[in-house]
């Protein structure tokens, strides 16, 4: 390995250096300043003489005589079962004052593409205990479900709940072996401080840490080195769920600091850019995040993503919630008004999606009449929205009774069905109750969308039958 | 990529790397010629020339460059990328430069793709029976049929004279006949010109095959799909594009279209999408029924599946390499049917590898030649009069992923200005679960006129009278809901109300379609056609109630009507329309 004191130009994150030997595209370089300090970086364009090097912590402290080894090898994470229960940095060191980490085996963490063949298509149900996500917008094994929220908002809290009450059903029903089987890996990039104490004492609280890995990068840690957070994060997920057998739930949290970093670099390389200066490849670099999650046939276990991204000024079209959007299979917006209203969740299920939903549900999945019920209670919902706007300029009274109804069933459906509060944990019945409880707020020949022979079943002919499920606590 | 016995290729003076930047590599001191493609590195990962300036050639690689470094060998095949041809690409799913992904999986030992691994794109050592269609002595022409293979138990598999084994015009005598088992790389007809002809043909992605002429479209694709048949068709040999926001449909249209449509061959280009998606049509299409003869889908369909993860040069090639398969099977005279989901990603991998090159950028970092790489595109689909004098069509359906779902962004409006049909989805639509979320106010079809005549000769007479009736209908519902928005209905007139009334019955029962209940999925048009006449004669049979006197609210509130939003779900739909009709008909004429 030689060492080179060639820096002939340093700017932003990146570092340029001549070279007389060949450095491969992607590999990994140290650089050692003067003060003895050893920052770590990656390769990003290799030419003959000369290599252009991303530094993860930041390039302050370099100057032109700080030496440079490269290491002949891209960038690995090592993986073991022992992860379990441990705090890492954003670049994989233990934080938390454990014994050293003695890995099982060293991973790319680029990862290689899972070839179409073998992927397993995911249709096995999660029960997330949260009836605007089982209900309407329903998560399986294998995928990926971003939370598309806002600065201010409770999207932590919802995530928290998710990774909590996910792994209930199981634990109860298998025994301690069994419950060993599901795993949460948080990765956290740019969040502050706070943040992740909350997450961490949440984690703590209810026993999570010991089946789970936290990776740290903190607002105040190089922006850079969020670059390889995740992939350091879907790395250790692919190892446990594909080598191990462990169900793993990724929650990153918050894809738009990644995003800004990728920004940061583009710009420091001075590429052309894209839509509002993000890289025009940024669609391929988080589709090779985000398509990470997924099944593989012959393995048992899977990798559900659920990342957390905050979009600027709530809007969905700027790109970060755009590309994402493109790539996961729906998403799960968290919605200011809601919030304002006092829904916990505040859940916003109308521009809510799950596109693998639909194969995750039904008979021996979940319940029969769940997808008619979930189509009915969109289409009921949306039309008591709707009405809503016209309320406010003709008032109740100016529309018909039908009309009147569809309004109490919207107001109905957040309070009830919605605000369940980031504590409770509801079965999939249960929701399903609730939802048929509302849905018979409505004369029967209004629900188009349900099968006549579910309507029989379920239809409360009069309130007496409503089989009042309300909140438990 | 075609690996079928590297011919007498003259060999090329290697290269060496210069440097590496992602997907882009360059190399120094490469005798190569644009496109050709090239071995790059020592791991040999497959790369094409994109660039030519000095003695340095630009590679795009079609697989992940991590670890390659400059000084490593580049080695050039000397050939343009090219694909496979012959019996053995149905029921196959290919990468982006047709890779086997199911052979690639063997080969490599793992669920993961790796690197320098390459596979020819059908079976070189499988044997097919090969029945001769011609004798010694008979003249043959370019692209003639010499004989048939079966190549799925839905398709036969035509073996044609190379087209450019012979000059146009030009023909040859037959010399030998082999009858039997071979394999593709058999020589199985002898022609005077000393051409051997082989159940496989290469040919390069980025040409298109020669045609005799292109005809105007009047068949239309039926796909099963209410709106798409009733309101907006699409010819065989047409090209329609389905733009819309993330959520809102697109590839569910697409699969209906890659499972209904009535076209003898699918090729179905995921083109960076879900790792996800393209697994639910490798697991569902081969225990799919073709609804046009009961056997398994995957025996006409063929699959080209880069997503979002694979390498992005592999991605911009993907579409060519869809549309050269759906040529050949043209050239046979079969109809195929060619679905791109996404088209944008391909735009986008193009913008990327620009971008890598430095090269000037126009509309939203797009490459200035993004219009003229559509068009190409779009202009290998078409009603076609083949070489050999049979007839055949490609249609090509292109999803487009506009950036925050707004439509005036270059790769929907260069796309526009091209394709003849246009599905618009619509997020408001998708929101309230209105499926499929294809807004009727700004989709349209070019096709509709030369269609109409051949549903009115297999359908209904007054086809195109009725549709009309239901775009008045619907065109005259979006005025009176601007109204609605500011007094509310109980403040319209009576028949205004009852128009609402009807329009409804279109959007719910109509518009709307079930793509995951069994029976509602696949609406043949005389389904579709009855349906619209239902709703009409309820239109009717309540007007005549209104000026007879009866109150709008009796009207609305009637028993029978609320059943034409059943009709999507009936089987034996007939018998059930029919009665419905004479009920409706029967309780409205009872209230006066």
């Amino acid at each position: 390995m030689k060492e080179y004191q060639t820096i002939t130009e340093i700017s932003g994150p990146l570092v340029y250096a001549e070279v007389d030997e060949a450095i491969g595209y992607d590999e990994i370089v140290e650089i050692e300043t003067a003060q003895g300090e050893t920052l770590r970086g990656q390769v990003l364009e290799s030419s003959e003489g000369v290599v252009a090097i991303q530094v993860f912590e930041g390039t302050s402290g370099i100057d032109q005589n700080a030496s440079v080894r490269f290491l002949g090898e891209t960038m690995k994470m090592p993986v073991t079962e022992d992860l379990l229960g441990r705090v890492l940095d954003g670049s994989g060191r233990p934080i938390d004052d454990g014994p050293e980490i003695v890995p099982e085996e060293r991973q790319d963490i680029v990862g290689a593409a899972i070839n179409p063949y073998s992927r397993e298509y995911p249709e096995e149900f999660i029960e997330t205990g949260v009836s605007a996500i089982d209900g309407m917008n329903t998560l399986v094994r294998g995928q990926k479900l971003p939370i598309f929220s806002s600065s201010g908002q409770p999207h932590s809290e919802l995530a928290m709940q998710i990774a909590r009450q996910a792994s209930v059903p199981e634990e109860e029903e298998g025994d301690d072996e069994e419950s060993s089987e599901f795993a949460v890996i948080f990765g956290a990039m740019g969040i502050t401080q706070e943040e992740a104490n909350e997450f961490m004492e949440d984690f703590e609280r209810t026993g999570a840490l010991e089946r789970s890995v936290v990776f740290m990068n903190l607002a105040d840690d190089p922006a850079v080195e969020r670059t390889v957070t995740p992939r350091m994060v879907l790395t250790t997920a692919e190892y446990l769920a594909f080598e191990k057998d462990y169900h793993v739930l990724v929650i990153l949290t918050d894809m738009t600091n990644y995003c800004e970093a990728l920004r940061e670099i583009g710009a420091a390389r001075e590429e052309v850019p894209g839509r509002r200066g993000y890289p025009g490849y940024m669609y391929t670099d988080l589709a090779q995040l985000y398509e990470r999650a997924g099944r593989i046939q012959g393995r048992e276990g899977s990798v559900t993503q659920i990342p957390i991204l905050t979009m600027p000024g709530d809007d969905d079209t700027h790109p970060i919630p755009d590309l994402t959007g493109y790539i996961t299979e729906g998403q799960i917006y968290v919605d200011p008004d809601l919030n304002s209203q006092g829904l916990q969740p505040p859940i916003n299920v109308l521009p809510s999606l799950s596109r693998l939903m639909d194969d995750g549900i039904g008979e021996g999945l979940t319940r029969e009449d769940h997808a008619d019920v979930k189509d009915q209670m969109f289409a009921a919902y949306a039309e008591g929205e709707d009405l809503r706007d016209l309320v406010n300029i003709v008032g109740r009274e100016a529309l018909s009774e039908l009309d009147n109804k569809y309004l109490d069933f919207a107001d109905a459906f957040e309070s009830e069905f919605v605000d369940q509060g980031f504590d409770q944990n509801r079965d999939i019945e249960e929701t399903l109750e609730i939802g048929w409880d509302l849905l018979s707020m409505l004369p029967k020949d209004a629900l188009n969308r349900i099968d006549e022979e579910f309507i029989e079943e379920y239809y409360r002919e009069d309130d007496s039958e409503r089989e009042v499920v309300e909140a438990a606590d | 990529m075609s690996k079928a016995e590297s011919t007498e290729t003259t060999p090329s003076e290697d290269g060496v790397i210069q440097s590496v930047s992602g997907p882009v590599v360059s190399a120094r001191d490469l005798d190569a010629r644009m496109n050709d493609v090239v071995y790059v590195g020592d791991e040999g990962l497959m790369g094409e020339v994109i660039e030519i300036e000095g003695d340095i050639t630009t590679i795009q690689v079609y697989e992940e460059t991590s670890g390659v470094s400059p000084g490593e060998p580049v080695e050039n095949t000397g050939e343009p990328l090219s694909v496979d041809l012959g019996p053995g690409m149905l029921d196959a799913i290919y990468d982006g430069v047709q890779r086997p992904l199911d052979v690639l999986e063997g080969k490599m030992g793992s669920p993961y793709l790796d690197r320098g691994v390459d596979a020819p794109g059908i079976d070189l050592e499988k044997e097919w029976e090969f029945e001769p269609t011609v004798e010694v002595g008979d003249e043959v022409g370019r692209g003639d049929v010499v004989g048939v293979v079966e190549e799925t138990v839905t398709i036969d598999h035509k073996v044609m004279v190379p087209p450019d084994a012979l000059d146009e015009g030009e023909t040859t005598e037959v010399t030998a006949v082999e009858s039997g088992s071979f394999d593709v790389t058999e020589t199985v007809i002898e022609l005077a010109n000393g051409t051997d002809v082989s159940m496989h043909q290469e040919w390069p992605v980025r040409e298109a095959r020669p045609s005799a002429n292109k005809k105007t479209p009047r068949t239309p694709l039926v796909s099963g799909q209410r709106i798409l048949d009733g309101l907006f068709p699409i010819a065989k040999g047409g090209t329609a594009a389905i733009p819309g926001p993330f959520g809102s449909g697109k590839t569910v249209t697409q699969h209906q279209l890659a499972k209904y449509a009535d076209a003898d061959i699918i090729i179905y280009v995921g083109c960076g999408e879900r790792g996800n998606e393209m697994t639910e049509v490798i697991e569902d299409f081969p225990e799919l029924e073709d609804p046009a003869n009961g056997n398994p889908l995957m025996a006409r369909t063929s699959l080209i599946a880069n997503t979002s993860n694979m390498p992005v040069a592999a991605r911009e090639s993907c579409i060519y390499t869809g549309i050269t398969i759906a040529e050949y099977y043209r050239d046979m005279g079969y109809d195929v049917a060619l679905m791109a989901d996404s088209t944008s990603r391909w735009a986008e991998a193009m913008r990327e590898i620009s971008s890598r090159l430095e090269e000037m950028p126009g509309e939203e970092g797009y490459p200035a030649y993004l219009a003229a790489r559509l068009a190409q595109f779009y202009e290998r689909a078409g009603y076609f009069e083949n070489v050999n004098g049979t007839e055949g069509s490609v249609s090509a359906i292109g999803a487009v992923s506009p950036p925050g779902g707004d439509f005036s962004e270059p790769v929907t409006q260069n796309t526009l200005r091209i394709v003849k049909t246009f599905w618009a989805l619509d997020a408001d639509l998708a929101e309230r679960r209105h499926f499929p979320s294809i807004n009727w106010n700004e989709s349209y079809s070019l096709y509709k006129d030369q269609l109409d005549p051949w549903f009115e000769d297999e359908v209904a007479d007054d086809w195109a009278e009725k549709r009309q009736w239901a775009v008045d209908v619907l065109d005259e519902e979006t005025e009176l809901q601007e109204i609605v928005q500011l007094v509310g209905k109980d403040a319209l007139p009576d028949d205004q109300q009852l128009t609402l009334e009807v329009a409804r019955y279109l959007r719910e029962a109509y518009l709307q379609q079930n793509a995951f209940h069994p029976v509602d999925t696949y609406c043949p048009p005389e389904k579709t056609y009855l349906m619209l006449t239902t709703i009409e004669t309820f239109n009717d049979e309540a007007f005549d109630a209104l000026e007879a006197g009866v109150p709008v609210e009796e009207i609305v509130d009637t028993e029978a009507a609320p059943r034409i939003n059943r009709i999507g779900v009936q089987e034996d739909y007939e018998e059930y329309v029919e009665e419905l009709k004479a009920e409706i008909t029967e309780e409205l004429r009872s209230l006066y």
